[in-house]
């Protein structure tokens, strides 16, 4: 299950609308342990495409290096997909690399950029393995 | 600085002609650490990239192709030299000092 307030959905499913129709990425970090989001961290999709999202190399080192000393760990993984479900796809799985981390996909296939219906869901992904998780929002 | 026990490599005086063993610390991502008994930070030598990934294989078996394939460092594995990225460097052949830092992280990605 991921527990996640409601300004953090927001703001996941505005990153994602302002980034279509290129997919939107970046990470909620939280202290370890705890497996609680708090820190909103939109990030730089490098691939700037919209069927395919990395982070910048650079980016990403300093975003370890910052959750590292702050004692933090990528609580929430988060992309949008921009013409398909919010599902995990084949890629997405093979690249998954943080076994604890809550998987989050948002699509904008419905309204795009604009207000309106989104879609927003939550997976463990484990040795290739997708399980969706149930979304508590508080 | 008092040293309790043991000896450092580096407090050796260098053997006459030798060269002192380098001592790199190599950080480890999550899912690398079954590979390093769970830890987080292993040390290794080389005097190149390579060369240091050769050596940690000698003690964490497996792990040598999770980062390198036939082409040399994978596509979707970023290695750092201290701050670097090493594709901004020489790639596998970048050259290692004693005391540096390198870092592993899996690319965050997919589609």
């Amino acid at each position: 299950m991921l527990t996640i307030r409601q300004d953090l959905v927001d703001a996941i499913v505005a990153h994602a609308r302002a980034d279509h129709p290129d997919e939107a990425c970046g990470v909620i970090a939280g202290p370890f342990g705890s497996d609680r989001p708090e820190r909103f961290i939109p990030m730089v999709n490098s691939a700037r495409s919209p069927t395919f999202y990395e982070f910048d190399s650079g980016d990403l080192f300093r975003l370890y290096r910052d959750m590292d000393l702050a004692d933090e760990v990528p609580v929430v993984i988060y992309h949008s997909h921009t013409a398909t479900e919010a599902y995990p796809s084949r890629t997405d799985v093979s690249y998954a690399s943080e076994p604890q981390a809550h998987y989050v996909l948002v699509s904008t296939r419905e309204t795009g950029p604009d207000a309106g219906p989104y879609e927003f869901r939550s997976y463990s992904i484990v040795d290739g393995q997708i399980t969706e998780e149930e979304i508590n929002i508080v | 600085m008092a040293t309790v026990s043991g000896s450092d490599v580096r407090d050796r005086p260098p053997d006459t002609g030798e060269t002192p063993a380098m001592v790199i610390e190599v950080r480890i991502p999550t899912i690398l650490r079954t590979y390093t008994d769970g830890a987080r930070s292993v040390q290794g030598s080389g005097a190149t990239l390579r060369e240091l990934l050769d050596d940690l294989e000698t003690r964490h078996p497996g792990m040598l192709d999770r980062i390198v394939d036939e082409a040399g460092l994978r596509r979707f594995v970023n290695v750092y030299l201290n701050d670097e990225d090493v594709r901004f460097l020489n790639f596998i052949d970048t050259e290692l000092s004693d005391g540096d830092v390198v870092t592993v992280l899996p690319a965050v990605a997919g589609g």
